[in-house]
């Protein structure tokens, strides 16, 4: 089904993620990614059916509005929201998460920069990620920037709680996985991030996101305000 | 010469001395405090504790046939958990560490759960998912402690569950015969009602999925369907995002702990999801699933061994004692 829709060569598995399988391939000579959301049998096939489609359309659609808004992410060449596919451009480099710790930390932290710079546009074109991490992220072998990959859970939003939340989510991201320059990385972001929102906004999401991390149960923090 | 550690928990409804010889369990000592309306009160369950504790702690030390100056070491869960309950666990461990002249040594409640649960499923390094009535969140070993990669950004797992039964009338008693009443109820439901599936990245988020559902129950949508369509969805976005966090982890275990892994059909679900993963799936068995003496004792041996004590002075609670703010040096040994 899927080869037929390319040049009739073979689509390789390039990586197996939560909730897709990305294959590569080319598309009509344009070598690219088949994003594909297979079902999860332990998911009541009718509520299976409806979070793909969605999932899928919305995808897609906030892909485009985010190179609308200037923030890198690969270029979108088909959508078919009951099939679950989304074919994209193949952008060629390292994921983030998997450079992040052994980068200079110049270089990281100009690339950081660049991904608070990508966020925010992100954020002021009315979308949220969703699921902002440094899995999230390719940083592109030609060219050196980074790209904002995987918009499964985006959303048009501009709520201060919901981009409050993008940020928590690369923050913990940077704790979990990165501990040792997780301070100089979380800087560099919210420097980057600053620039492109205004010291309004970026006041605003940074207590809103103390806010979000004192609010799970059992929080040291929230014990040391009240004494 | 075999350590020998005595554990104490009081963290919230059960009052548990446990004792182990090295790997071995040589005493478990369990009273639980059952509330005869609604949930816990914390100071008439810390009365209770406060009654019972001296005999429950003889009664372990009798059942393991050793006296208390066999001890290595008195263990306390510190926290997390309900100020009043905790105080009473603390003021027995800190007494008999100071009058047996004992090292005292403090454990995080959190990672008692995962170590007794590694101890009794022999995993080695799981995505460890933790499900109970106070929390639901999902963690990994990485770099010196239990990470946090996922949690509930507002009420847990165990709670909802809880909360949506009692406003539609069908408890208390929430559990019966090991069964929830949620799943007693969605067993005779068919039809999946459209409720708000929320996932945002790692974490779930259940208040919508509340509030929505007793709508539909008011609006007269048959409660059987409801149910179901709750179960589904619920049990549905934890093992969603375990599945995301074995990924960004890649764990090739996992392991769940806490109360509410009892559930058949969250089993059912996270057996589906591992084995299309290739990883090892653990359930902890009821029995040390839920709060008890043993698993305090059992980490507080760990603990002892890479040489963390606390002196009794220092030993104060806290309540809110998250689970990675603890050092865990004893990991893969």
């Amino acid at each position: 089904m899927l080869t037929s829709r390319g040049s009739g060569s073979e689509l390789e598995v390039l990586a197996v993620g939560a909730e897709a399988v990305l294959l590569k391939g080319y598309f009509l000579g344009i070598k690219s990614v088949y994003k594909v959301r297979v079902p999860k049998p332990y998911r009541n096939p009718k509520l299976d059916l409806k979070v793909r489609r969605e999932r899928t359309s919305a995808e897609a659609k906030h892909m485009i509005s985010a190179r609308r808004g200037g923030v890198n992410s690969p270029y979108i060449l088909l959508v078919d929201p009951d099939a679950g596919v989304i074919v994209m451009e193949y952008i060629e480099g390292d994921l983030l998460r998997n450079i992040l710790n052994s980068l200079p930390e110049c270089r990281a932290c100009t690339l950081l920069e660049h991904i608070g710079i990508m966020a925010g546009r992100l954020h002021n074109e009315g979308i949220v990620h969703g699921d902002l991490t440094t899995s999230n992220i390719i940083v592109c072998r030609r060219i050196g920037k980074p790209y904002l990959i995987d918009f499964g859970l985006a959303r048009a939003s501009e709520d201060i709680e919901d981009r409050g939340v993008d940020v928590h989510l690369f923050l913990r991201s940077l704790e979990s996985a990165h501990f040792r320059v997780k301070d100089m990385a979380f800087r560099c972001f919210l420097n980057g991030y600053g620039k492109v929102v205004g010291e309004e906004n970026l006041t605003k999401v940074v207590n809103k996101v103390k806010e979000i991390r004192l609010r799970g149960r059992y929080v040291e923090e929230r014990r040391r305000r009240h004494h | 010469m075999k350590t020998i550690v005595l554990g104490v928990e009081s963290t919230a409804h059960t009052f548990g001395v446990g004792i182990v010889k090295e790997r071995e369990i040589i005493a478990d000592t369990r009273y639980r405090y059952e509330p005869e309306k609604g949930g816990i009160h914390p100071r008439e369950a810390a009365l209770y504790f406060m009654n019972i504790g001296p005999s429950a702690i003889s009664e372990a030390l009798r059942s393991a046939g050793i006296s208390a100056r066999d001890l290595t070491g008195v263990a306390v869960a510190l926290g997390p958990g309900l100020g009043p309950c905790l105080r009473v666990g603390a003021t027995h461990a800190r007494a008999m560490a100071a009058y047996l002249n004992k090292p005292l040594i403090p454990v995080n409640h959190a990672v008692a759960h995962i170590e007794v649960g590694k101890l009794v499923t022999n995993v080695k390094d799981p995505l460890i998912v933790y499900l109970s009535g106070g929390n639901t969140l999902i963690a990994a070993f990485n770099e010196g402690r239990y990470r946090v990669f996922g949690e509930t950004l507002d009420i847990a797992l165990g709670n909802f569950m809880d909360t949506f039964v009692r406003e539609i009338g069908l408890a208390p008693p929430y559990v019966v015969n090991g069964v929830h009443q949620l799943d007693r109820c969605a067993e005779k439901g068919k039809e999946l009602i459209d409720l708000p599936y929320v996932v945002k990245g790692q974490d779930v988020s259940f208040s919508g999925l509340l509030t929505a559902a007793l709508r539909a129950v008011r609006r007269g949508v048959p409660i059987e369907n409801v149910c179901y369509s709750v179960r589904e969805i619920a049990y549905s976005a934890i093992v969603e995002v375990s599945e995301r966090a074995l990924v960004h982890t890649d764990k090739k275990e996992v392991l769940v702990v806490g109360g509410v892994a009892a559930s058949k059909y969250l089993k059912e679900k996270f057996e589906i999801m591992s084995s299309s993963r290739g990883v090892e799936l653990a359930i902890v068995p009821p029995k040390y699933a839920v709060d008890n003496g043993v698993m305090i004792a059992w980490t507080g041996l760990l603990a002892f061994k890479s040489g963390i004590t606390i002196e009794p002075e220092r030993a104060y609670v806290r309540q809110r004692w998250r689970l990675d703010d603890v050092d865990i040096p004893w990991f893969g040994q």
